[in-house]
């Protein structure tokens, strides 16, 4: 039987900064409609990762390719509209834009300019936009700014401006970062419906949480892979014990 | 008693912070525009069209920095080359009809802007805001030298235009009928303007002045959309030129140079930035302001002293500028989606929510 391609592939990614080697020849595999966490102690390369397959940072050595396409060298800009969302790990949110006005500029990116100046998407949008909110528990405070919003629902609101946008791939730093348990559970069930249509990579420091949310794990340390495979894959790893229980 | 009331009522509807207080500054400078020229004689005519002129330059600025976070030090160069454009259609081809001098002023206007954007602003990487003000001050500066001492411009006399603007035949010379024309350009350029900023595309402005890296995570080409706000306000720049330079009947380096381009940036900051009517009530103010100041026996040998204290004491003071005074920060950068008051109370789902973690709470 053939095997499915991969949505995207990362294959011998290096990134140094000075000195300093931040991802040292990291190989990943992420299959379509899966949740893939990347794991490992502080520094271990995670958010850098994130940062290259997004296009914030470009590799000094190795290629990415996604849906087939090889988009190394592709801005961050040509990366999303092919469907490439990354949520930062500190909230990147527009503050002085109401809730409601954050996910339709989200939404209307793909928009044509003369769309745009003459507003003609916005009616069309206005449904899909309410239902995100409503999906997000964000509804009641649509005409809110968002920068009034609690760190929770800021974190929700940025999730949900990716989301609306129907990605393929999207990366998501540190979505419960600062959150309550309370609010950890809630966006894991925010999370799970949108499988079906979405590829989800997401770092997070809390591993029980992503042991239940993920499908697959990839544990980095001091820029490399340590191990990778499914969860009980990982937790039943002898090297990642290793790590986590001497730093962690 | 009642009345006294009323007026009350009256004042706080207008200056409340709740209530939507630019379209009411809006239609009171309107109004006023209408009807001002017919209150005063010819030479205050005069001076009134030459704001509403300059005000074209403030819009052009206030496109940039307040709705794009261009910071440039350039609107005056465009301001100059619309002006030294049409000057020289006056001069050396006789033409000075109107219906060419406005169409020459947006074209000279784009183009040296675009020109201008290309090598400033769509470069492979986003450019620094310090590296766009520098950028376009130089060019500012390099543009009046190059003038002051090209002999074909007139060199560092300038250029006359010896002959009135024209209709047809007939001769519009500074005074009423100057004002009115002047005037309906700066409403329809301020009427296009607002329905740009106020458009989805005036959203995506309103995101580039926050968080310009996260737009282009959401796959905006960023650069494209500030260059094409740049090129919009050179034309609006080089228009204003164009009918500066008429109405004078005069053009010179000192029009397109750093002191024209710096007016701009003060015009915007004290009238106040993030709204189009802030930078036309800075223009109305600091000319007012200076006009008056010079007329005044006791301090017409240091009126530009006092202005400038005056201006320091507003921009370090009053940030938001004059309009901070009756318009909120919220109002200035207003909504975008067609989101209706009803539509974001607290859904039943939520209030049920509500009610049931009060009861566990209980």
């Amino acid at each position: 039987m053939k095997k499915k391609m991969p949505l995207l592939e990362v294959k011998n990614i290096s990134k140094y900064f000075g000195v300093l080697t931040a991802l040292d020849s990291v190989n990943i595999s992420v299959q379509e409609n899966t949740f893939h966490g990347l794991i490992g102690p502080n520094g271990s390369g995670k958010s850098t990762l994130l940062k290259v397959i997004a296009g914030d940072h470009y590799p000094d050595k190795g290629d990415i390719s996604f849906n087939g396409n090889n988009i190394t060298k592709h801005s961050p800009e040509l990366r999303a509209q092919n469907g490439l969302n990354l949520k930062f790990q500190i909230t990147a949110i527009f503050p002085e834009l109401s809730v409601y006005d954050n996910i339709l500029l989200s939404l209307q990116s793909s928009e044509s300019f003369w769309n745009l100046v003459l507003s003609k998407s916005r009616t069309l949008f206005h449904d899909r936009i309410m239902d995100t909110l409503e999906r997000f528990k964000l509804v009641d405070r649509a005409g809110s700014l968002a920068g009034e919003l609690s760190h929770g629902l800021q974190q929700w609101l940025e999730i949900a401006m990716a989301v609306i946008r129907k990605p393929k791939l999207l990366l998501l730093d540190e979505p419960t970062g600062g959150m309550s348990p309370e609010e950890r559970r809630a966006t894991g069930e925010l999370l799970l419906p949108i499988k079906k249509d979405c590829t989800l990579i997401i770092v997070e420091h809390d591993l029980e949480w992503i042991k239940d949310i993920c499908d697959n794990l990839t544990v980095l340390d001091q820029g490399k892979v340590l191990d990778d495979g499914t969860v009980e894959h990982i937790e039943s790893s002898q090297r990642v014990k290793e790590v986590y229980t001497s730093r962690v | 008693m009642s009345t006294i009331i009323k007026k009350t009522n009256l004042f706080k509807a207008i200056f409340n912070k709740q209530t939507r207080a630019i379209p009411i500054v809006e239609i009171l400078l309107l109004i006023l525009l209408i009807v001002i020229p017919l209150f005063v004689g010819d030479f205050l005519t005069v001076i009134i069209t030459r704001m509403l002129i300059l005000g074209l330059l403030a819009i052009s600025f206030e496109l940039c920095w307040g709705y794009s976070g261009i910071m440039t030090f350039g609107q005056g160069l465009f301001f100059g080359m619309g002006g030294y454009a049409v000057a020289l259609f006056a001069n050396k081809a006789d033409f000075v009809q109107l219906w060419g001098v406005i169409p020459i002023g947006i074209i000279i206007g784009m183009c040296a802007s675009f020109l201008v954007a290309w090598l400033l602003l769509l470069g492979k990487r986003p450019p620094e805001l310090i590296f766009i003000a520098l950028g376009t001050l130089t060019f500012s500066y390099a543009a009046e030298r190059l003038v002051a001492g090209w002999y074909w411009v007139g060199g560092g006399n300038g250029m006359s235009i010896y002959e009135y603007l024209r209709i047809g035949s007939f001769e519009v010379e500074p005074g009423l009928l100057f004002y009115y024309i002047a005037a309906t350009i700066l409403l329809l350029v301020y009427l296009a303007s607002r329905f740009l900023v106020k458009s989805q595309f005036g959203l995506v402005l309103a995101g580039t002045r926050q968080n310009e890296k996260r737009l282009a995570f959401l796959g905006y080409k960023v650069q494209k959309f500030k260059a094409l706000v740049f090129c919009f306000a050179g034309a609006i720049a080089g228009l204003g030129g164009g009918l500066y330079a008429h109405h004078e009947g005069f053009i010179g380096p000192g029009n397109m140079g750093i002191g024209i381009s710096t007016m701009a940036v003060i015009y915007a900051l004290f009238g106040g930035a993030g709204s189009l009517i802030g930078p036309i009530i800075g223009v109305l103010a600091i000319e007012s302001i200076s006009f008056t100041l010079s007329d005044i026996d006791a301090v017409r040998g240091y009126w530009a002293t006092i202005l400038g204290v005056i201006l320091l004491v507003v921009v370090t003071f009053k940030q938001d500028g004059l309009l901070g005074f009756v318009v909120t920060q919220r109002e200035r950068i207003g909504t975008f989606g067609i989101l209706k008051s009803t539509e974001h109370k607290p859904s039943e789902n939520s209030q049920h929510l509500k009610n049931e973690k009060k009861d566990a709470s209980s």
